[in-house]
């Protein structure tokens, strides 16, 4: 965009996606900033109780004091999240995949599917430390559950919404089943497998927290309960943030992996949003 | 031209019938077609929209089973979807996710042939429909014609003996149409394949067929067949030609008086 900047170097060329990547980001990133800024002040003109609304200021120096054991306790959560949620996708796709092709799944499992997708699932956490304890295993299941039903469901639609003369142009190919669903049906269920990805995403975070609500001795769910319990504000705004950030990690994560394995979908999308604008 | 030659029958059509049924209702789609379709031989197909012809051209591909009756493709029954054949669907269906030779090419991928020695062949196909500069676009780079061109390039890059061509040029302008006919008719002059072409066109059915197969509303019925007879290359001449007048008033009257279409009142 600068009118003094020499064309056609190496440099030019990066320094120009800089500028394009902060043309489209730049507005959110300044967004957060005035945010911090004006939190900061009114708390400072109002001279609001720092057990109320603390300033950004004193929850950044809280949570230095305390790195070392918050960040072990973030470490167990987030263990906690990936866990669940890689579980979540290796049982859920394949599932899907099964039900989206077998009649008698689809009669028999996928009612059922919808009928537990109803129960609100985070009632069901305790009776998970009933069965598990307090250990880890109860945690995986309450994010592996939570993440699970978007996963199937999005998933079991995008194997079914295949057109159908496109798989009947594949079938006067003689090409076998697996080609097919290698070349046709996969890659064309991919957008809608990813949409479901990334719910789950974004559900796995609250799942973890949750879970180590109910019952745990350790994890960032664990600590804002302690926080909380001693008024220590800054800590409970802290350990949000740091929750926050992970799920965020996640989401992008997998919105990095959408970005490569169906770029052709992303750009469509990203056109209709430019459109849009 | 059928004088002389001894024409060998690459289709045979016996008393075919086909009626969906679902729950309760039952839609009554074709009810006993007889037909003959010689081999090199232009057949076109004209008829009211839901007379039955794209589930004729699915019962031909083996795409669907017939509820009576049977059809032969070069002596053989049609059990099963046949792969010696180019298809063309109503709508393009081209994969999003592969540019336009990469969906020509899946052809012959998914028949699991290299299509690398292909590729010259499919760009110049591809410069033929006048998609030399789209072959690297991406479908939603294009427009509903072009999407259409690049299908119809994909059911002839594996050079099949039969075509089978439900509506292809309906997404196309007019103008793009007539070069379209023009050039499809070159096409098979040089190849002489086996053509079942299905049409809303009356024009483009006499200009395109050796014989037009004229179809009543449902349940779907042969009314007429008509040999059209006017000489080749018909290029973009023939509509002058006393012949085509003849053909195309003869069809329309069919339809005219069979109700399917109107003329005004007075
Ligand atoms: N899968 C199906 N299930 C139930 N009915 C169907 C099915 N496919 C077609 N039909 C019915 O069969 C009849 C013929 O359909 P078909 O698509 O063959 O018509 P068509 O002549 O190709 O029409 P158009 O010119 O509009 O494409 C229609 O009445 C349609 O409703
Ligand atoms: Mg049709």
């Amino acid at each position: 965009m600068s009118d003094v900047a020499p064309v056609g170097t190496v440099a030019d060329a990066r320094e120009s996606a800089l500028g394009a990547w902060f043309r489209k980001r730049g507005g959110a990133i300044v967004a957060f900033i005035a945010l911090f800024v004006a939190w900061e002040l009114a708390v400072r003109v109002t001279g609001i109780k720092e057990y109320l609304l603390p300033p950004p200021s004193r929850v950044y120096t809280e949570f230095m004091k305390r790195f070392d054991p918050v960040m072990a306790s973030a470490w167990v959560t987030t263990r906690e999240i990936v866990a669940g949620y890689l579980l979540a996708i290796v049982v859920s796709v394949p599932l899907a995949l099964w039900i989206a092709y077998s009649r008698f799944m689809e009669n028999a499992v996928y009612p059922v599917i919808v009928f537990l997708q109803i129960i609100p699932k985070i009632a069901v956490a305790p009776l998970f430390i009933i069965w598990f304890g307090f250990g880890f295993a109860p945690k995986l299941l309450v994010v592996f559950l939570l993440s699970f039903f978007p996963i199937i469901v999005s998933s079991i639609a995008g194997f079914k919404s295949v057109d159908p003369d496109i798989m009947d142009f594949a079938r006067t190919t003689g090409a076998s089943q697996w080609k097919m669903f290698a070349m046709i049906r996969l890659p064309q269920a991919l957008p809608q497998i990813f949409t479901g990805l990334k719910v789950g995403a974004a559900l796995a975070a609250t799942a973890a927290v949750v879970a180590e609500f109910v019952a745990s001795d350790k994890g960032l769910g664990y600590l804002l309960l302690q926080y909380n319990g001693n008024l220590d504000t800054p800590m409970v705004f802290a350990t949000i943030i740091l929750l926050s950030l992970i799920g965020l990690a996640v989401y992008y994560t997998v919105e990095l992996i959408e970005r490569f394995t169906i770029p052709w979908h992303v750009s469509q999308r990203l056109t209709a949003e430019e459109t849009l604008a | 031209m059928s004088s002389v030659e001894v024409l060998q029958s690459a289709i045979v059509i016996d008393g075919i019938a086909k009626t969906f049924r679902r729950g309760n209702t039952e839609t009554r789609a074709l009810e006993r077609i007889d037909l003959t379709v010689h081999d090199g031989e232009f057949v076109a197909i004209v008829g009211p929209s839901g007379c039955g012809k794209s589930t004729l051209m699915r019962l031909i591909a083996g795409l669907t089973s017939a509820t009576a009756g049977s059809i032969k493709l070069h002596g053989t029954r049609v059990v099963h979807p046949q792969t010696a054949l180019g298809i063309v669907f109503q709508s393009p269906v081209l994969l999003e996710w592969r540019n336009v030779l990469a969906n020509v090419l899946l052809q012959l991928e998914l028949r699991g042939r290299d299509p690398a020695p292909h590729r010259e062949r499919a760009l110049a196909l591809l410069a033929t429909v006048g998609l030399a500069d789209f072959a690297d676009r991406y479908p939603r780079e294009l427009s509903g014609g072009m999407r259409q061109r690049a299908a119809i390039v994909r059911a002839l890059i594996h050079d099949p003996p039969l075509l089978l061509m439900d509506e292809p040029f309906g997404a196309l302008d007019a103008l793009t149409r007539e070069q379209m006919r023009v050039d499809l008719e070159a096409l098979w002059l040089e190849t002489k394949k086996t053509v079942v072409f299905i049409t809303h066109s009356i024009d483009e059915a006499v200009l395109l067929a050796d014989r037009v197969v004229v179809m009543s509303a449902r349940p779907g019925r042969i009314e007429r067949i008509l040999e059209i007879g006017l000489a080749r290359p018909r290029g973009l001449d023939a509509r002058k030609s006393s012949r085509f007048v003849e053909a195309t008033d003869l069809i329309t009257s069919i339809f005219l008086a069979r109700g399917i279409l109107h003329g005004t009142r007075h």
